[in-house]
């Protein structure tokens, strides 16, 4: 366990956790603004979480332990790929756990225990919201583990700081048809996991479209911030993840405090700025119809798969 | 430089391939078809800068010229007598199966060019299964697809495929041959939007399932 991983492992978690509510507001700003509204200003999802801490905890009669721990193995597996993943800092805390299929895995499981949760109300909108869930992670997980995978391939490591140092080190690789094909078929995936337009609509609770919100419908206080907050972290480190495999500049290779603080800023810069764009996206794109979500999703595993085809054959 | 400017064109042509695949709106569909063609004018022009060649400038000049210029706006007059049929409602093969297919049509074509680049591996030949792909990609679009227009874009998908792996093998067909497929290119779209045009008169639809019957 190296000094950079250590830092990067203290800085890294406290950053997405303090930083990923703000990402929301920024996103939701940048859209009001768009819409022509005032908006409710950045801050707005931090003070939404502090009134939803402050009251009481209340769970629906005839719900069990899953639906009380849902949030917290949300939180919990969130917060553990946002100490590994070299966001500030090439190198990991836990250098095993930093590896392509455990982070996919582990933000697999974070979606597996929610949609679980849903089940547990026993209504009828969290068994739906679930099972529409369901449906789109199991087309999501193929395609963000093939599309990460051919970047991998030329690396021959699936540890994501390796991926990103070496692409650090041969810049020249970021203008090939692999990491084009491949950024196209993340940013789709990115979308689709992450709830946005125009696969989900993070701002409705329209019975007939709302998948995520569908099965969080019955949380309420303190269970919610924390549902709220994951997701906000979740859409943080997936577009850290896409940030820093795409362009890792800026991401701190030694363990100086001026290093790292141009770490964590190169970090905000990017992520503000994919988030911004996909805020900005969202106003030109209407909401796709579920039965037309598979078919977005194939067409990004096709990317994925090319991606990985180029990477073997125009080596 | 060189193997990346030609790698990146190669990536570009499979992208716009697929795009086709996927996308329903025709005019969208030209569109990417049109950006296709800059590709393949830019895979013809990085062949051309690497051999150094006046006549291979001169081809990718025309290419682009043809087949993002000309071509396109072609398909954009047949389109505009259209109106009511502006998007490809129902092809034969749903989008996601087709999409589905096309990733098992790369493989396909990665596994029977294998030969062809163990001849003379180099840089441009390895990139063959690209235009093989895009071949593959084109067929599968002329058949699978109703309209009268797709599958016009399907054959001229197929034709930038083999343009392609043309100049992938041989890096110059020489002018002559290249003007000749030009030309025969242009003719058949001119006379298929005539067919087009004469077809929607006749039977106000382009869709080529509804003409399998005799009528009086």
């Amino acid at each position: 366990m190296s000094a950079l991983g250590v830092v990067g492992g203290v800085v890294q978690p406290v950053l997405i956790v303090a930083g990923s509510p703000l990402l929301v507001g920024v996103m939701r700003q940048v859209r009001a603004r768009l819409e022509g509204r005032a908006g409710a200003g950045v801050g707005q999802p931090w003070r939404d979480l502090r009134k939803l801490l402050r009251k009481e905890r209340i769970a629906p009669r005839g719900t069990s332990e899953v639906f009380r721990f849902a949030p917290l193995v949300l939180v919990a597996t969130t917060l553990v790929v946002a100490v590994v993943v070299p966001f500030v800092a090439t190198e990991s805390a836990l250098d095993p756990v930093a590896d392509l299929f455990a982070v996919v895995a582990l933000l697999a499981l974070g979606a597996v225990a929610l949609a679980l949760a849903g089940l547990d109300t026993g209504t009828a909108f969290g068994g739906m919201g679930a099972s529409r869930e369901m449906t789109i992670l199991a087309l999501v997980e193929p395609t963000l583990l093939v599309a990460i995978f051919a970047l991998s391939v030329r690396v021959g490591s699936t540890n994501l700081g390796t991926i990103v140092s070496s692409t650090l080190q041969d810049p020249a690789r970021v203008i090939s048809p692999v990491s084009l094909l491949a950024a196209v078929a993340l940013v789709v995936v990115i979308v689709a996991e992450t709830g946005r337009i125009p696969v989900d609509n993070p701002s409705t609770h329209l019975e007939l479209t709302m998948v995520h919100e569908a099965m969080v419908l019955e949380y309420a206080g303190p269970d919610l911030a924390l549902v709220e907050l994951a997701s906000a972290m979740r859409l943080s480190v997936f577009l850290g993840l896409l940030a820093n495999l795409f362009a890792p500049w800026g991401i701190a290779t030694e363990a100086t405090p001026l290093a790292v603080l141009i770490g964590v800023l190169a970090l905000m810069v990017k992520v503000g700025v994919l988030g911004g764009l996909l805020a900005a996206a969202e106003v030109f794109v209407a909401k796709l119809r579920l039965f037309r979500v598979p078919e977005l999703l194939a067409g990004s595993f096709l990317l994925a798969l090319l991606a990985v085809a180029a990477s073997f054959f125009l080596a | 430089m060189y193997v990346q400017l030609l790698d990146l064109a190669c990536g570009a042509l499979l992208l716009t391939a697929v795009l086709v695949l996927w996308r329903r709106e025709l005019v969208v569909i030209i569109r990417v078809f049109a950006l296709q063609g800059a590709a393949l004018a830019v895979l013809v022009g990085v062949l051309a800068a690497h051999e150094n060649s006046a006549e291979l400038w001169a081809v990718a000049l025309g290419v682009f010229v043809l087949r993002a210029g000309v071509l396109p706006y072609l398909l954009r007059r047949a389109l505009a007598g259209a109106g009511e049929s502006r998007r490809e409602a129902s092809p034969l093969v749903n989008v996601s199966a087709s999409l589905l297919a096309a990733a098992a049509l790369t493989l396909l074509a990665y596994a029977v060019s294998q030969p062809l680049v163990a001849l003379a591996p180099s840089a441009a030949t390895q990139a063959i299964p690209v235009g093989v792909t895009v071949v593959l990609i084109g067929f599968f679009v002329l058949v699978t697809r109703r309209r009268a227009l797709s599958q016009l874009v399907g054959f001229l998908l197929m034709d930038n495929g083999i343009t392609a792996v043309g100049f992938l093998t041989t890096t110059s067909v020489g002018l002559v041959v290249e003007l000749g497929v030009s030309l025969d290119v242009l003719l058949a779209v001119l006379v298929l939007q005539v067919l087009t045009t004469r077809m929607r008169e006749t039977f106000g639809d382009t869709d080529l399932d509804e003409l399998r019957e005799l009528r009086d």
